[in-house]
């Protein structure tokens, strides 16, 4: 037996748990639900996105950056002051973990964007563009999250060993995700883990990206840049086109990244439904992904579970009341939720959506 | 009876232990607090029977080579992935690729199971594996089936189309798929066909699910008065001339 230690079992896993009434949730709970799924893992990666943990300064957007070069924190910080209000500035507190390496200095600015500067972008672009600067211009600096009332902890390790690193059973939020890394095709680092954010939008993934140099180079064309590395990154941005600058319904995003075989779409009987699926294939193949994938996708305000049209990944679903789960696998989710009143596995290419009821105090 | 939890066990742990207690002649075991514990019960001889509470993880009875392993709620991915002989028993659902490669024994699910269930399943001379689910399956049921019998009831799935997915029996060379109720043309898969249940296909529904419906309490000959279809391989060698064949023959 001894001599087979290091065999790794595979996978990946995800996880995400939502407070749809927004009661705020500890860490320690998507911690727990990460760490159910240890196995999944190999320690080259955990993360974590927590929504509505910044609520006295919901109305910055808080930059989560990871420097590896102290002079690349002096340029960003000079950067910052220059084109932002910089509202506050500190190191995001870590604690000693044994398991984790420590990373990269992490720090976190929340910003307002001065309305003179805009000139004809909306406030998102603004952020959008300051952030693909940074990872693009200044290597050694990488923005690893940027919304309203949320931020992305993530490093190399376990994922319950990085909750720790990051303190994060001292922070409360009414949405959190969480990855735990076993990296198959691109170098395991600190930015490399996920889950990949911008603006609103994070995204966990199990899988891999086949169709990633065309999304890619999709998404480059409308002014994204993909410096991370890994190529869950590219998901998070054509969210943020197809979404927010396209204006697509999530009913129209499941087509475009998921969709339906053409023999499917043929025999679908509302000829205006054929049609639909049929335009958004033609204009958004580019935007198409391929591949094996499970993901979770957090927004502002609420998260979904999707797979690959053929369900070469796992994915389950449950529900307890005002709580609502997604894990790769039905045994996490007893580590959250003590009797679930509905749990189950998502059709392929079909979402599993958590949405939150409250309109107040929100992450965006 | 031998009781004992895996709580706080690792699934290294588990399965040692159950080893131990296999070998050494214990014939009855109960395990309660199973959570995600990983290839329970793998390669385990008979006749011991082992009851799991809990949910149990992956590849749960995995190469299993005579044991009896009854779960009491809802397994995950890969149940009896390659299981040579002996009986897994699911009171609940599955996840996906139940059943795979699966070449002896049975395999009973009360509930659903997920995408490509029995795949690759295959018969010897002296061996059929059996899986038979009492709910649905999604897509690509017993894909690249070379073997053995598949029986999906679709209890719940009344008056649907959808006992099974898409893709039913693609790429299947041998075995037979037996599917209670309708299955429409367009969700065969490339190399199965549908061919209609004949009075000796009855006889061995009756046989195999006589011991199921003891097992989960369910009324066998109101499930036997309900119309199966049956599906087959279209052909039994579909690749024997793939590397042979000249240009514009195949």
């Amino acid at each position: 037996m001894e001599s087979r230690q290091y065999y790794v079992p595979s996978g990946c896993a995800t996880g995400g748990i939502l407070h749809e009434a927004g009661e705020p949730i500890s860490g320690c709970e998507i911690a727990a639900l990460m760490g159910a799924m240890h196995e999944r893992s190999n320690g080259l990666g955990g993360g974590f996105a927590g929504y509505g943990i910044y609520p006295e300064m919901a109305d910055c957007y808080a930059l989560h950056v990871m420097y590896d070069r102290e002079d690349k924190r002096r340029a960003v910080e000079e950067l910052l002051s220059g084109s932002t209000f910089l509202v506050r500035s500190e190191r995001i507190p870590t604690r000693s973990t044994a398991g984790v390496v420590p990373g990269p200095d992490v720090w976190r600015y929340f910003v307002q964007v001065p309305p003179r500067n805009l000139e004809s972008l909306t406030e998102e672009d603004y952020v959008v563009r300051l952030v693909m600067r940074i990872n693009l211009e200044l290597p050694g600096a990488w923005v690893i999250s940027s919304g309203r009332n949320l931020g992305v902890f993530k490093g190399v390790g376990y994922p319950e060993d990085i909750a720790n690193y990051y303190r994060l059973d001292e922070y409360k939020g009414y949405m959190w995700i969480g990855h735990g890394r076993f990296p198959t095709n691109t170098v395991a680092w600190w930015g490399g883990a996920h889950p990949f954010s911008l603006l609103e939008w994070s995204v966990v993934h199990n899988g891999e990206i086949s169709s990633y140099g065309i999304n890619r180079r999709y998404v480059e064309m409308f002014g994204y840049r993909c410096t991370l590395r890994t190529d869950t990154e590219v998901l998070v941005y054509l969210i943020d086109l197809l979404r927010r600058r396209h204006g697509l319904p999530w009913t129209a995003l499941w087509a475009i990244l998921a969709p339906p075989f053409w023999e499917q779409i043929e025999r679908m009987r509302d000829q205006h439904k054929r049609a639909a699926y049929t335009a958004l294939r033609q204009v958004y193949g580019s935007a198409m992904v391929n591949g094996p994938f499970s993901i979770i996708i957090a927004h502002s305000r609420g998260m979904i579970g999707l797979t690959d049209r053929v369900k070469l990944r796992p994915l389950v679903a449950a529900r307890a009341g005002a709580l609502f789960v997604l894990a790769s696998e039905e045994s996490a989710v007893s580590a959250v939720l003590r009797s679930p009143e509905a749990i189950w596995a998502p059709r392929a290419g079909f979402p599993a959506e958590g949405v939150l009821q409250r309109s107040e105090a929100v992450a965006g | 009876m031998l009781e004992f939890s895996a709580k706080n066990m690792s699934h290294r742990e588990l399965n040692f232990a159950l080893r131990q207690l296999v070998l050494s002649g214990e014939r009855e075991i109960r395990v309660c607090g199973v959570c995600g514990h990983r290839y329970l019960g793998t390669g385990l001889p008979g006749p011991a029977s082992i009851t799991v509470e809990g949910v149990p993880g992956e590849d749960l009875g995995a190469f299993l080579d005579g044991c009896l392993i009854r779960v009491l709620g809802n397994a995950q991915n890969f149940v009896g992935n390659t299981m040579n002989s002996g009986q897994l028993i699911v009171h609940g659902n599955a996840g996906d690729i139940v059943g795979y490669g699966m070449r002896g024994g049975s395999l009973w699910i009360l509930g659903n199971v997920g995408y490509r269930a029995g795949i690759h399943m295959k018969a010897s001379h002296s061996q059929t594996p059996v899986l038979i689910v009492g709910g649905r399956s999604e897509d690509f049921l017993g894909e690249y089936m070379a073997g053995g019998v598949i029986v999906v009831l679709g209890i719940g799935c009344e008056g649907s189309t959808r006992p099974v997915g898409n893709w039913v029996g693609a790429g299947m060379h041998g075995g037979t798929i037996y599917v209670r109720g309708n299955v429409p043309g367009h969700r065969v898969g490339k190399g199965a066909k549908l061919a209609p249940c004949q009075e000796e296909d009855l006889t061995q529904l009756e046989v195999l699910l006589a011991p199921y419906c003891r097992e989960f309490g369910l009324n066998l000959a109101a499930l036997l008065g309900d119309p199966f279809v049956k599906l087959v391989p279209a052909s039994p060698r579909p690749y024997g001339r793939l590397y042979v064949s000249s240009v514009g023959e195949c």
